[in-house]
């Protein structure tokens, strides 16, 4: 496993699981799930609501709390190498092997709370939901981004802290006389640069921004994605950006991770994943979405809701709601593996966790997007839809 | 393909047949802070509105948060009075009275559905509940027996199945699309000829949105209802709704058949919404990162909304008479009509000096 790790990598996440115990049962939300993201990357992370993305993303940023446990799995972080940064990532003791690997990775999920500390912010900082109402209504802007900057940076002087807030400010488009600013004197899209402004205060590599624009106007959203954007490029930042919105993240992130109840089913570039979608889950997905050009055709998004995650049904966890399941759906599990025909090979390639794609279950030619349309079709029209 | 063809069929059919629901120069100000001298300010949330719902036609309201399509929908279900303009239904003019028997009259003939059904259904009650109301309010059944009869058949009109035992469930037992289908069964209940669905599935998953919509465009071609559908994604109005009215903050801007809003937008603002709206087959071109939008900025406050046409201070073609006064309607033909005086100012359809909008895909 190790030897695949290439020098781009900056996140390795092996194996990650995570259980909440409820009253009830254990609920596996995030389920065995495996990815790589390199310096710089976008990647995307989709699902429906109750598909353990977000879960997966307080994992890697260690941000769970009970009755959430992360039951299995490392989350290795490669530290940037001869930069200023990795100072502060090289006060972190080194002693502890478990949290240090020979190849200079740190597993986060071996970190103690005051190398935590250290680590979130320098190196990663996240971006929540409800990104409008995380900025305290009683400090002003300004304070606010300084507050960081007085935390992690305690040698900066205090004009030094101000010309930062003033930097960061302008990097996000916001007029540099709102520093002092309340919250509720900015409109919606101001707060969410203000908080992107602040996730970027100390130049991390890594930024997690867990559905960021759900709450704003379509126009305001594609300000603050070309927003989004243009940093990552810019600062050479990786970005994991998790949303329910498809449509949007296609023409975001330059990779795509689809979910269904706790597992990865499908990782592939945007575009592969788009014009070819292999899962029969990621099609019916990408059938949500009306589009905007071309021919209106009949959609009918997936009948049926996500599962229980206390009672995951067994073999591949679609297989209740997918209309090309056959037999071994219901009793083998699925792993993700790179296509058999796929050309392109090592990180690009597609890997989907279907057993349409496996030669020992089906030997026939795998079935195309007709296929997939025309079972949709069947499963919308003639069935009843619950 | 076989809703979408229908409807065409009927939209067809019923093009040149009158309107259930009218709304002519729609007027909504709310009053905020009244001051005990000097003038009282006021949200002017909707502006000379003026549209009409066809049986059997779906129509579809669509604008950012703040552009009062929602105040729109609720003056339509008669929650708020208009503060000027008039409402016809079926032609006659609807009296503003709020007699309990007149708006009851009213409502068994238009109804609304939420955005929000985890709101909208009451936790303490089962299904049976929630529908046995309007049946028995409106004097659709008269006994018990009738009653359910008539419960199962709207489950089952919704898909839901098997009715009985979603007659006995409890809001907390359902997802939230049977929720949803249980909101529309209880507007269906009433046997309704106008349908204004207000944001009916953005609160839903994706995966299951156009389960639902699908859901209400068969329930209009087997009801002949008019149906208003209210949303912020125009990719979805495209979709679902024959017409596409095109709203930004309180003042109508564009309409018409809604394959012309969208595949040839005039405003520029539906320009604008159309080249923010997420479009995945933009990657198909082989471009990568974001597309550029023309104009910046966010609905202005409608307390102290802009004079003229409130969409000058983002609008690139913005010019002086723009600031002046809201230009009157111009009929671009085909029913496609737009507010804006790049196009005219109200008298034959000008389609010539179109301004080709670095936008344009």
């Amino acid at each position: 496993m190790v030897t695949s790790v290439g020098a781009q990598t900056l996140l390795d996440v092996r194996n990650l699981s995570v259980d909440y115990s409820a009253a009830n049962g254990v609920v596996h939300a995030v389920d065995n799930v495996s990815f790589t993201l390199k310096r710089g990357e976008i990647l995307g992370l989709a699902g429906e609501s109750g598909c353990g993305k977000s879960t997966m993303a307080y994992a890697i940023t260690r941000l769970l709390r009970p009755p959430a446990y992360i039951t299995g799995g490392e989350v290795l972080y490669y530290p940037p190498e001869g930069r200023e940064r990795s100072l502060v990532i090289s006060k972190i003791p080194r002693g502890n092997l478990a949290a240090s690997q020979s190849d200079g990775a740190l597993d986060i999920l071996q970190l103690t709370p005051s190398q935590l500390r250290r680590f979130r912010w320098n190196e990663l900082s996240i971006v929540f939901q409800s990104a409008m109402n995380a900025l305290n209504p009683v400090l002003t802007v300004g304070t606010q981004i300084m507050d960081v900057l007085k935390t992690h940076r305690p040698e900066m002087g205090t004009d030094q802290r101000k010309r930062r807030a003033i930097e960061l400010l302008n990097l996000v488009g916001i007029a540099t006389d709102r520093l002092k600013s309340y919250p509720h004197e900015l409109s919606g899209g101001m707060r969410q640069r203000a908080i992107i402004a602040i996730a970027l205060a100390l130049n991390p590599e890594l930024i997690v921004m867990d559905e960021p624009t759900t709450a704003l106007d379509v126009v305001v959203q594609r300000e603050i994605l070309q927003l989004i954007s243009s940093l990552c490029k810019d600062f050479s930042m990786a970005l994991i950006f998790i949303t329910h919105d498809l449509s949007l993240l296609l023409e975001l992130a330059d990779k795509v991770s689809i979910m269904y109840a706790g597992k990865i089913v499908e990782k592939a570039r945007s575009k592969d994943l788009y014009l070819n979608p292999r899962h029969p889950y990621s099609y019916g997905l990408l059938n949500s979405f009306p589009n905007l050009h071309g021919p209106r055709r009949n959609m009918g998004g997936i009948p049926g809701s996500p599962p229980d995650l206390r009672a995951v049904p067994s073999g591949c966890a679609f297989h209740p709601r997918c209309p090309m399941a056959f037999g071994p759906c219901q009793s083998a599990v699925p792993t993700l593996q790179p296509l058999r025909s796929d050309v392109t090979t090592g990180d690009d390639a597609q890997i989907v966790s279907c057993h349409l794609y496996n030669p020992g279950y089906q030997s026939e030619e795998t079935p195309g997007l007709d296929t997939f349309a025309a079972r949709y079709a069947q499963l919308t029209e003639g069935g009843k839809t619950r | 393909m076989s809703v979408i063809q229908q409807s065409f069929n009927q939209a067809e059919s019923n093009n040149f047949s009158t309107p259930v629901l009218e709304a002519i120069h729609l007027r909504k100000e709310f009053p905020v802070g009244q001051r005990l001298f000097g003038t009282v300010r006021a949200v002017h949330a909707v502006e000379d509105t003026s549209f009409a719902l066809y049986p059997g036609r779906a129509t579809a309201l669509v604008g950012e948060s703040g552009s009062g399509k929602t105040t729109v929908a609720r003056m339509l279900a008669r929650l708020y009075d208009p503060t000027s303009g008039t409402m016809s239904f079926r032609g006659e003019p609807i009296k503003l009275a709020r007699s309990s028997g007149a708006l009851r009259q009213y409502r068994k003939h238009v109804q609304l559905i939420f955005q929000d059904p985890f709101a909208s259904l009451n936790p303490v009650h089962d299904i049976r509940y929630h529908l046995a109301r309007p049946l028995r309010i409106f004097g659709h059944a008269r006994n018990h027996v009738q009653e359910t009869e008539q419960i199962l058949a709207l489950l089952n009109r919704v898909s839901l199945t098997p009715a009985e035992q979603f007659i006995q469930k409890y809001p907390h037992q359902l997802s939230g699309g049977q929720r949803q289908r249980i909101a529309i069964a209880r507007a269906l209940a009433v046997h309704p000829e106008v349908l204004l669905a207000d944001e009916p599935v953005s609160m839903l998953d994706v995966s299951i949105r156009l389960d639902i919509l699908n859901l209400l465009l068969r329930l209009k071609d087997e009801e002949h209802l008019a149906l208003l559908y209210i949303t912020h994604d125009i990719a979805s109005a495209r979709y679902f709704a024959d017409d596409t009215l095109v709203m930004y903050a309180g003042q109508m801007v564009e309409g018409g058949p809604s394959e012309e809003v969208t595949q040839a937008p005039k405003h520029p603002y539906t320009r604008l919404l159309l080249s923010a709206a997420p479009d995945p087959d933009r990657i198909k071109s082989g471009g990568t990162g974001m597309k550029e939008v023309t104009a910046r900025g966010e609905i202005p406050s409608l307390i102290n909304p802009p004079t003229g046409c409130r969409f000058h201070p983002r609008c690139p073609h913005a010019m002086d008479i723009c600031r002046q006064r809201f230009p009157r309607r111009t009929e671009l033909g085909g029913g496609h009509w737009t507010n804006c005086f790049l196009y005219g100012d109200g008298e034959e359809g000008n389609q010539s000096p179109t301004p080709e909008p670095a936008s344009a895909s």
